[in-house]
């Protein structure tokens, strides 16, 4: 098992146990709402992986190639990801075009990362690389166009009789142990995690083998993983929570994953709850969402007859931990087996490869309740009576991993002391090595730190996050930057450049922030009222495919601007929330 | 069950909890997914509301975008299993 004292036998990500001992164990088990379970034994994943590594290599794809997976989660996508692994090219896993999306969006943005990052392929389904590849200045590769062909034709490495005379075999490619002590070994790039912005150029946090093996050591301590273990998740691979807990972690220490996709999950959230129940699963990792989510909206006959018992720690990560919605999901589920002592917290970035601290799993989160007015009037979490009208609950992202460091500062920069606010800064030895090919943007400042943007204190050891030092909307575990929605405002007839707001609203019903959008406009027709909002719920589902929850349209000069002719989000929704609050509609 | 009151039932909890605006005049045939105006947790949703309001139970596999992305669609499905 891969951990702090057994971390130097590993030196590359090929040392995954799934591929080192290669034997009939589980590696993944792939579940569905409509299908039979699938399950890939370690020896299946290899050959797998293996397979796709040649027909890479027979398409082209060298060492140090960044390859896009643009593909629904499936099997494919997750071959191709550790094939580019196996092959040394650099595998990212990006999004898929979903219905809502608008492609034209989906497109540009995928052909600007294109053109930054210098892809060399982009992988697909069979059904999109038309499209695709009629707009990336890259090449782009539906399923059958690389995979079947390449393996078929080029090099059929399936074929015992093709294998003769092509003479390729998966043997042929340097085995990983090797490799990874050959040229820049461990701290050469192993894959990007892209940052999961709205709209506009995403970011590739770029991870050496030596990050994230580390933080796998690490973390692996932090939440005290055995060889009983079992991972379940929904969670998309394109993010960091659901790339590195929910799918490079069980591969490496070589668990079994059961998994499903996210679509499927979020129409039918008591797929989880089945596969944890089915597998005996054992760790889980969700956003705070996925708390209420469950709670509200698995119905008791999918639910009673499910033991939950066997999990040691659901993990909630990804966006702000909040006590009722832990209260929700132990109660909802308390006959299931279900306790508090089962609901841990993680505090997670993609550029620190994914945990930053966590809490001990097998307790329950610790609470802080501080002083409202303190917080915000003094910028001090002050402790309070749980039952005095000011009172705000603060639960815990637990202690630092080993290896990484956490400080607060304030405004200057210094470091500030317990229980004071300011922003949180990072360094550790797992962090990302650049944003690839973007020089422009400096993840450090001059003594290593990086720089967060969330805001928190630390009281006995433990970090909590209280809030973000930028506008950023974290709406069902999906970073949502206002100012790209309001671009997209400003786009439809009716609304004026400028004259828009985007906001997040925190909810307690969905434990999540929900969005909300006030735009003035010049009509009062009932008619052409109800076109723009169609228009803007439309349009920003379409570029972003975030439902907004609440459509203002309000008069010409309602909207609070400041000194130098900008909307001021925290102001008009301010203003927005105590309209709300006056015409009896409490959010 | 009639038709009818399962429609308007539906309707009113889709316009005021889903889409958070009692006032928007839904169309039985409007596109309610695909146009943002609901994202596909709320099907789940409308599976707990179907079983509370009109004890009709929905199976996961008939919860699906392509399957309930209106309202035609949703209140025949109900009607389907209505006693």
């Amino acid at each position: 098992m891969l951990n702090a004292s057994t971390r130097d036998q590993y030196h590359t990500l090929l040392d995954a146990i799934t591929l080192t001992e290669a034997d009939d164990q589980p590696a993944i088990i792939f579940v569905a709402t409509d299908a039979e379970p699938i399950t890939i034994t370690r020896r299946a994943f290899k050959a797998q992986i293996t397979n796709c590594a040649m027909a890479l290599r027979g398409i082209g794809i060298a060492p140090r190639d960044l390859v896009i997976i643009a593909h629904t989660q499936n099997l494919e996508s997750i071959y191709a990801f550790w094939g580019a692994l196996w092959l040394g090219a650099i595998p990212s896993m990006f999004p898929t075009l979903t219905e809502k999306l608008d492609p034209d969006f989906y497109i540009n943005n995928l052909a600007e990362l294109t053109r930054f990052s210098n892809v060399r392929v982009v992988l697909t389904t069979d059904d999109f690389a038309p499209t695709l590849s009629a707009r990336l200045p890259c090449t782009v590769y539906g399923t059958s166009a690389w995979l079947n062909m390449s393996v078929e034709e080029s090099l059929p490495i399936c074929d015992n009789k093709a294998k003769e005379t092509s003479g390729l075999q998966a043997d042929d490619l340097p085995s990983p142990r090797l490799r990874g002590r050959g040229v820049g070994g461990e701290d050469i790039t192993a894959f990007l995690q892209h940052s999961s912005g709205t709209t506009g150029l995403q970011k590739g946090v770029a991870l050496s083998h030596r990050a994230v093996l580390n933080q796998l050591a690490h973390y692996a301590d932090a939440i005290m993983l055995n060889d009983q273990d079992v991972i379940v998740s929904w969670l998309p691979l394109y993010h960091d929570m659901g790339l590195i807990a929910g799918f490079i972690l069980p591969l490496v220490t070589g668990l079994p994953l059961v998994l499903m996709s996210p679509f499927d999950w979020v129409q039918h959230p008591a797929l989880l709850l089945k596969a944890i129940h089915d597998y005996r699963g054992t760790l889980c990792w969700l956003p705070n969402f996925a708390y209420n989510h469950l709670a509200r909206r698995v119905r008791v006959r999918d639910s009673d007859r499910l033991d939950l018992s066997s999990i040691r720690a659901f993990i909630n990560c990804s966006e702000p931990a909040r006590h009722a919605s832990h209260t929700l999901f132990a109660e909802r589920f308390a006959a299931n087996g279900v306790s508090m002592k089962q609901l841990a917290v993680s505090y997670a970035m993609a550029e620190n490869t994914f945990a930053v601290s966590q809490t001990a799993v097998g307790e329950a989160a610790k609470l802080d309740t501080i002083d409202r007015e303190a917080l915000q009037r003094d910028l001090i979490a002050a402790p309070a009576a749980p039952d005095s009208d000011d009172a705000l609950t603060q639960v815990s992202c637990g202690k630092p991993i080993t290896g990484t460091a956490v400080k607060v500062v304030n405004e200057a920069g210094d470091s500030v002391g317990e229980r004071q606010i300011g922003e949180l800064l990072v360094k550790s030895d797992c962090m990302l090595t650049e944003y690839f090919m973007r020089h422009d943007l400096q993840p450090f400042d001059s003594d290593g730190w990086y720089k967060t943007g969330d805001r928190g204190y630390i009281a006995v050891g433990e970090i909590f996050v209280v809030g973000r030092s930028k506008d950023l909307i974290i709406s069902a575990g999906k970073n949502i930057y206002p100012q790209d929605v309001e671009a997209i405002l400003y786009e439809i007839d009716g609304i004026h450049a400028g004259r828009a707001v985007v906001f997040g609203v925190p909810d307690e019903r969905e434990g999540t922030e929900l969005v909300a959008v006030v735009a003035e406009v010049d009509t009062y027709d009932q008619e052409a009222l109800r076109q723009i909002q169609l228009a803007i719920r439309q349009q920003i589902a379409r570029a972003t495919e975030v439902s907004v929850s609440y459509v203002s349209l309000v008069e010409r000069g309602w909207l609070i601007k400041t000194s130098s002719g900008k909307t001021a989000r925290a102001a008009n929704r301010a203003k927005w929330l105590a309209e709300r609050e006056n015409q009896g509609n409490l959010v | 069950m009639i038709e009818a009151e399962v429609r308007a039932q539906l309707r009113a909890f889709i316009v005021k909890d889903l889409i958070k605006d009692a006032k928007y005049p839904l169309a039985d045939d409007e596109n309610l997914i695909a146009n943002g105006l609901i994202d596909s947790f709320s099907l789940a949703e409308i599976g707990v509301f179907a079983e509370q309001q009109f004890d009709v139970y929905i199976p996961d596999p008939d919860l699906t975008v392509a399957k309930m992305n209106n309202l035609n669609l949703m209140v025949a499905r109900i009607m389907r299993d209505a006693k």
